[in-house]
This record gives C-alpha cells, sequence and structure tokens, in this order.
C-alpha cells in the first residue's frame, strides 16, 4: 500500500499548543515533509511558545527564534550561511499572520524580491493570536477581535497576500489546509525540490481565538476550503494559477461562520455581504486559473 | 602593499582580509563605498562571500546574525538612521552571542538630516553589548576589523570598528595592506562553539524563565569582562605581526603630564597636534585617547588619572538630560578611587562642526585655570 502521509515523524511530544490547534498539525505535516535536513526560523508568535521553553523544543531540527519581524531576513541569512559551507540545507521561515501580513513583510518582499532559496510558511489565524487576539490586516472582514470589539468589528478585507506573493514572480506559492493534509504534503515536497523562495499559507483554525470548538478545527479547516472562503491553489511563477483542490458544490458561508464566536454577532445581511465578497473574490480568481 | 585609500575601503579590505564569507547590508551615506567595494570583490571573485543585498538595516542585522549562527564569519556596515534602525536586532546579536563584525560610520542622527560627524549613533547602542572600538586613522579601520573578528570569535559578542564621517570616510590616507598570508594565520577560520547543525539540532533563544535568563545576562557580561584583556593581549600580538600595535587606549606624552586632554577617534587626533603646540609653551599635558569603549577600559583611565592634577573630556556627543558620554563613563570609573584630580567635561564638534586644533588650545586654556567644575557640561563652539 502506497502511503499518501509520509509515516515518519520528526516533530516530537510535548509542545504547548493549546487544544485544536491549527499551527501545530501543520507543523508536523510540514516536518513529515520535508525531514530531519531542515532548519527552522520562528519569529513572534504562537510557535515561538508552542515549540516549548528552554531548554525544550518539540521539533527535532534546530529552531532559530527571531526577531518579529525578521522571519525571512533571518532565514536568508542563514541559507547564505549554509551554502558559504557546501551544505544544502532546508531552511523555513515559520511565522504567524502578524509577522508576515504586517510587521514581517518588508524582510518577506525583500527576501521573495531577491528570490532567496528559503520556503516561507504563514500558519494563518487570522488575528495575533499570543498576545490574546488582536486584530491583524489578515483577519476577515466583520470578525470580532479584542482590538475590533462587537460594536465596531474588523471593517476591512483581509490583506490578499497570495497577489501580493505572486506581484512578486516567486517560482511557487501555494496555499493549503491541515484538513486536506495529503495536498499540504504534496505541496511541501514540491516546494522543497524548487530553488527559489516558495510561499506556503496555511489557514490555521484556532479554537481561543476564533471562539470555536476544539473538536471543529478539521471540520473548520474543510469548510474554509468547501465554502471558497480559502481555496486551495498553487502558482507558478507569479503566473500559472492552478486550483488543486476542486469544490463543485460550494457550501454557503453560514456554515463556516457559524462554528465561530468571532462572528457570532453578524447580521443576516452581514453574512450575505460575506458570501458576495466571497463569490466575487471567487470570480476574480477562476479568470486567473489554467 | 601600501595603498591610498579612504576610510570605508578600509573597513572593506579589512573585512576582505578577514575572509568575511556572508556580507548583508543596505546603502546609507556615508558608508555606500564599505558596500561598493564589498560588492565588486564578491563579484570579481577576490572574496569568496555570499552578499545578500538586503532591504534594510533591520533585515541587514537579522541576516548578518541568521548567517553568523550558522558557524560563517560575518560582515555589515552602516550609519546613523541604518543603526538607529538595527538597534532590536543588535540585542538580537549579542543575546544570541553570535560575533558579528560591523563597521559603523559616525553621523549625526535627524532631524534635522544632517550626514556630518557626531557619535551619538553608536553611543546610543552603548548598553546593547556590542563591543565597540573607535578609530583615529584609516591604517587603524582596516587593522581593527581583524582585531574585532579575534576578539569576537573568542569572547562570542559581536563587535563594532566606528570611524568619523567623511573625517575618515571620506579622506584619503595611505594605508599598509597587510599579506594575507598573514592575516589567514593571525586570524585563522572562525571555529564556533554552537552553531545552527540539522546533524545536532538545538532551538536557540527560545522562551528563558526568571530561572535562567539572569545567568544568560551574567555570562555577557562575564564575556565582556573577558574581552577586556584580549583586546589588549590581540593589540599587542597584532603589533609582533604586522608592526602596528594597538591597545584598550593609547596615550600620548602622559609620563610626565600634569594635565590630561581625553577623547576619542579623530578628536584625539587633533588633540595630539595640539599637544605638540602647548608642550612647546612648556605646558606638561598629555593624552588619553579611548580606543575600545565597550568593553569599558576603567583600569587604564584611572591609572592614567592617578597621577594628573586635571583632566579634560572632550565628547563630540551629547546625553541629553546628562552630559558627554565619554566624560559620564571616565567620572564614573574614578568616583571610587582615592586622590583623582577633578574632570571637566567638554561637548562640542555636534553635526560634524569642525574642531581645529586652535579650538582644543583654547579650550584647554580656558578649562585648565578654573579649580574643579561648575556644571558637567562646558560648551565649546556653539553659537548662542
Amino acid at each position: 500500500m502506497k502511503l499518501t502521509i509520509p509515516e515518519k515523524e520528526v516533530m516530537g511530544h510535548g509542545h504547548l499548543a493549546c487544544q485544536g490547534c491549527g499551527a501545530a498539525l501543520s507543523m508536523r505535516y510540514a516536518l513529515k515533509s520535508l525531514g530531519k535536513n531542515t532548519v527552522l526560523s520562528v519569529p513572534a508568535c504562537c510557535w515561538s511558545v508552542i515549540d516549548g521553553p528552554f531548554p525544550h523544543s518539540a521539533v527535532n531540527i534546530p529552531l532559530f527564534h527571531t526577531a518579529f519581524e525578521t522571519a525571512a531576513s533571518t532565514a536568508s541569512g542563514i541559507k547564505a550561511g549554509f551554502e558559504m559551507q557546501g551544505k544544502d540545507v532546508n531552511v523555513v521561515a515559520w511565522a504567524g499572520d502578524g509577522g508576515t501580513y504586517d510587521i514581517g513583510i518588508q524582510a518577506l518582499s525583500g527576501a521573495a524580491e531577491r528570490n532567496d532559496d528559503i520556503i516561507y510558511v504563514c500558519y494563518d489565524n487570522e488575528a495575533y493570536m499570543n498576545t490574546g487576539v488582536q486584530r491583524s490586516s489578515s483577519t476577515p472582514w466583520g470578525a470580532w477581535t479584542t482590538t475590533t470589539p462587537i460594536k465596531h468589528p474588523k471593517d476591512r478585507p483581509k490583506k490578499d497576500i497570495i497577489g501580493i506573493m505572486a506581484a512578486h514572480r516567486i517560482p511557487y506559492l501555494a496555499t493549503a489546509s491541515p484538513a486536506y493534509p495529503e495536498d499540504m504534503i504534496q505541496k511541501f515536497i514540491k516546494a522543497k525540490d524548487i530553488k527559489g523562495t516558495r510561499f506556503l499559507l496555511i489557514i490555521s483554525p484556532c479554537p481561543p481565538g476564533w471562539k470555536s470548538d476544539p473538536s471543529n478545527t478539521i471540520k473548520l479547516a474543510r469548510l474554509a476550503v468547501q465554502t471558497r472562503i480559502f481555496p486551495l491553489i498553487e502558482v507558478k511563477n507569479g503566473q500559472e494559477w492552478k486550483l488543486t483542490k476542486k469544490v463543485h458544490k460550494p457550501k454557503p458561508v453560514v456554515e463556516y461562520l457559524r462554528l465561530q464566536g468571532r462572528f457570532r454577532h453578524l447580521t443576516e445581511d452581514d453574512i450575505a455581504l460575506i458570501q458576495k465578497n466571497v463569490d466575487e473574490n471567487w470570480e476574480i480568481l477562476s479568470r486567473k486559473l489554467l | 602593499m601600501r595603498k591610498v585609500m579612504i576610510g570605508n575601503h578600509a573597513l572593506s579590505y579589512g573585512a576582505k582580509l578577514s575572509r568575511a564569507r556572508v556580507i548583508a547590508a543596505y546603502p546609507i551615506t556615508p558608508q555606500t563605498d564599505v558596500v561598493e567595494l564589498l560588492s565588486e570583490m564578491c563579484a570579481n571573485g577576490e572574496l569568496d562571500a555570499k552578499f545578500i543585498k538586503v532591504e534594510s538595516e533591520h533585515s541587514a542585522m537579522a541576516a548578518s546574525v541568521g548567517a553568523s549562527a550558522t558557524g560563517v564569519r560575518t560582515f555589515t556596515a552602516t550609519s546613523s538612521q541604518g543603526l538607529a534602525l538595527m538597534h532590536e536586532v543588535l540585542h538580537w546579536a549579542v543575546g544570541a552571542r553570535t560575533p558579528v563584525v560591523m563597521g559603523n560610520i559616525n553621523r549625526a542622527l535627524g532631524p534635522p538630516w544632517s550626514i556630518w560627524t557626531e557619535q551619538n549613533d553608536s553611543l546610543s547602542q552603548r548598553d546593547t553589548g556590542w563591543m565597540q572600538v573607535y578609530a583615529q586613522n584609516n591604517q587603524e579601520v582596516l587593522d581593527s576589523v581583524i582585531q574585532a573578528y579575534k576578539v569576537a570569535e573568542e569572547v562570542q559578542l559581536p563587535a563594532m570598528v566606528v570611524l568619523a564621517a567623511f573625517v575618515l570616510s571620506h579622506t584619503s590616507e595611505a594605508v599598509e595592506i597587510p599579506e594575507q598570508e598573514k592575516v589567514d594565520e593571525f586570524l585563522p577560520a572562525y571555529q564556533p562553539r554552537y552553531k545552527i547543525d540539522p546533524e545536532e539540532p538545538h532551538a536557540f533563544g527560545g522562551l528563558t524563565d526568571p530561572n535562567g535568563y539572569f545567568e544568560l545576562r551574567y555570562q555577557i557580561q562575564k564575556a565582556m569582562e573577558g574581552a577586556i584583556s584580549r583586546w589588549e593581549e590581540v593589540g599587542e600580538e597584532f603589533g609582533d605581526v604586522f608592526g602596528r600595535k594597538y591597545g584598550l587606549v593609547e596615550t600620548y606624552k602622559v609620563s610626565d603630564a600634569k594635565k590630561l586632554i581625553i577623547s576619542s577617534a579623530t578628536l584625539a587626533s587633533t588633540a595630539r597636534t595640539a599637544i605638540d603646540d602647548l608642550r612647546k609653551r612648556g605646558e606638561k599635558v598629555g593624552l588619553l585617547r579611548i580606543r575600545v569603549f565597550r568593553p569599558f577600559p576603567s583600569e587604564k583611565v584611572k591609572s592614567v588619572l592617578r597621577s594628573i592634577d586635571r583632566a579634560m573630556v572632550i565628547d563630540r556627543n551629547i546625553s541629553f538630560g546628562a552630559s558627554g558620554i565619554f566624560y559620564q563613563e571616565v567620572k564614573a570609573a574614578c568616583y571610587n578611587e582615592e586622590n583623582m584630580p577633578p574632570i571637566f567635561g567638554i561637548i562640542t564638534g555636534l553635526g560634524g562642526r569642525d574642531v581645529r586644533k586652535e579650538d582644543i588650545i583654547q579650550m584647554y586654556e580656558d578649562v585648565m585655570k578654573r579649580d574643579k567644575p561648575k556644571s558637567d557640561i562646558i560648551w565649546k563652539g556653539v553659537r548662542v
């Protein structure tokens, strides 16, 4: 029998993630795909806690903690250091949405423009979860966070990071969801063998921040795809857009929204507007697809 | 080989001779020649290094820390606003114990915009844990880069080689370029004690509670204290090999001196010529140039001051709300000692205003006739 998910585990026991954390699961799949010859550059984010306090570490590969806005630039430096020693190592910047969409976007853009030979992974839980659920530019329209209270929820859409990264014409970028591990693993394996800047965006349900039941994490990660809120795609050289998971009968967004307390305050009109935006975004995306 | 070069190129040659393996830098006036020449050297194969042309100084330092953590010799250079932008990552370089060496061109900070020399940029980084050496000529710039790597890699702390904007950065002087073979012998390949290595995986810099953090900070201070003697010894050893000796401080005509001018960098070289003139008039005056500012050479400073009747510190910098920064440091070093002379603090030359030999003679004449300081600042050359 051919296994679609590599059997060998790299990540060990004892990580400190919350129950139902999408980011812990994503790391596990990422390391299964990339193997032990991998180094992580981790800025301030949930994963700087999840890995464990000194002297513990859950990943069994080198993990270099770095400042909030430096995941990409530190990774570029690490890669350069290995290159000068003739070592071929997968260097992975592993950051949350705050460290990617907001404070780290300059360093990320710089690395992507230089096409530095790194894999940049953003596990996107759509707010500053590690500091207690403050809005980021990845927070979707209408969502509650501690800085977008119910009386004034987020009034701007989620930043189009995929569009931004595609505009850099990097060799490979993809979206992934822990509800589709085979798809995610295929993408990591593909990314591993490509030279240059590779970018993976993983939708990462966060029970404490999304106010969702930990047992619904996989369901939410699946519904994000099935509602076309988070289509699974890959883009080569910023130009060849491909859907990797076709959704024949998209589910209404309300099914996704109703499982999350952060959207509980939304009216029917609000939800209708979100549905309209998702449909429009899908139209825009479908025009790009091969 | 002797070559006429500007101070900026002396930094580039220093990095080249030290065989830096990764360079990450961002351009800023007046540092640009440093990175332009290094780009050239990397491009034509003279220097076997990877040059990451980053999009900011913040990323320059982050990439330098990352590269250094893999166990390769790493170089960068900046100035003023660039150094200020690096500030967060300067702390990271120290905490991560990465022996990055950086050239910094002392340039005044804005606003208003200024490109001229002043020391507030580097002195604002005083408490980061970076070692700092202030050069007085282009030869010393080149030589100090090589020495900085030797000390930095031993004590596992980063080091900054500092030079004055334009006064050195863009002034041509004859510089002896040491032979590569001799440099290789003096400064062998970097052998890191710890490095990022998939064969031996570790987490670096993970959350450390109050049970552990304190000791790590203690170790940084101990490394700094250990670096004091190493700068002295490495400067001696450099002299044995290359014929140019260096120390934590430099003294000039202090053996019989009763009065002392204390300064740093190029102001100290100007003060030296002033001392020659004053000596001709029979003044028993000497010079103490503080070369290594961090770690601060307190013992050296005290030992010179013990036989002095009156001392003045000339600062091209200011800690607003207090005084000149070298003045503070000298005064603090002497406070608990018996028989220390009165120490006067002079602030001059901010924003690159010229400080000539005549100005220093005039300061000397004014200050040395005073009994003791009435305040911590004597302003010289300011129009008010």
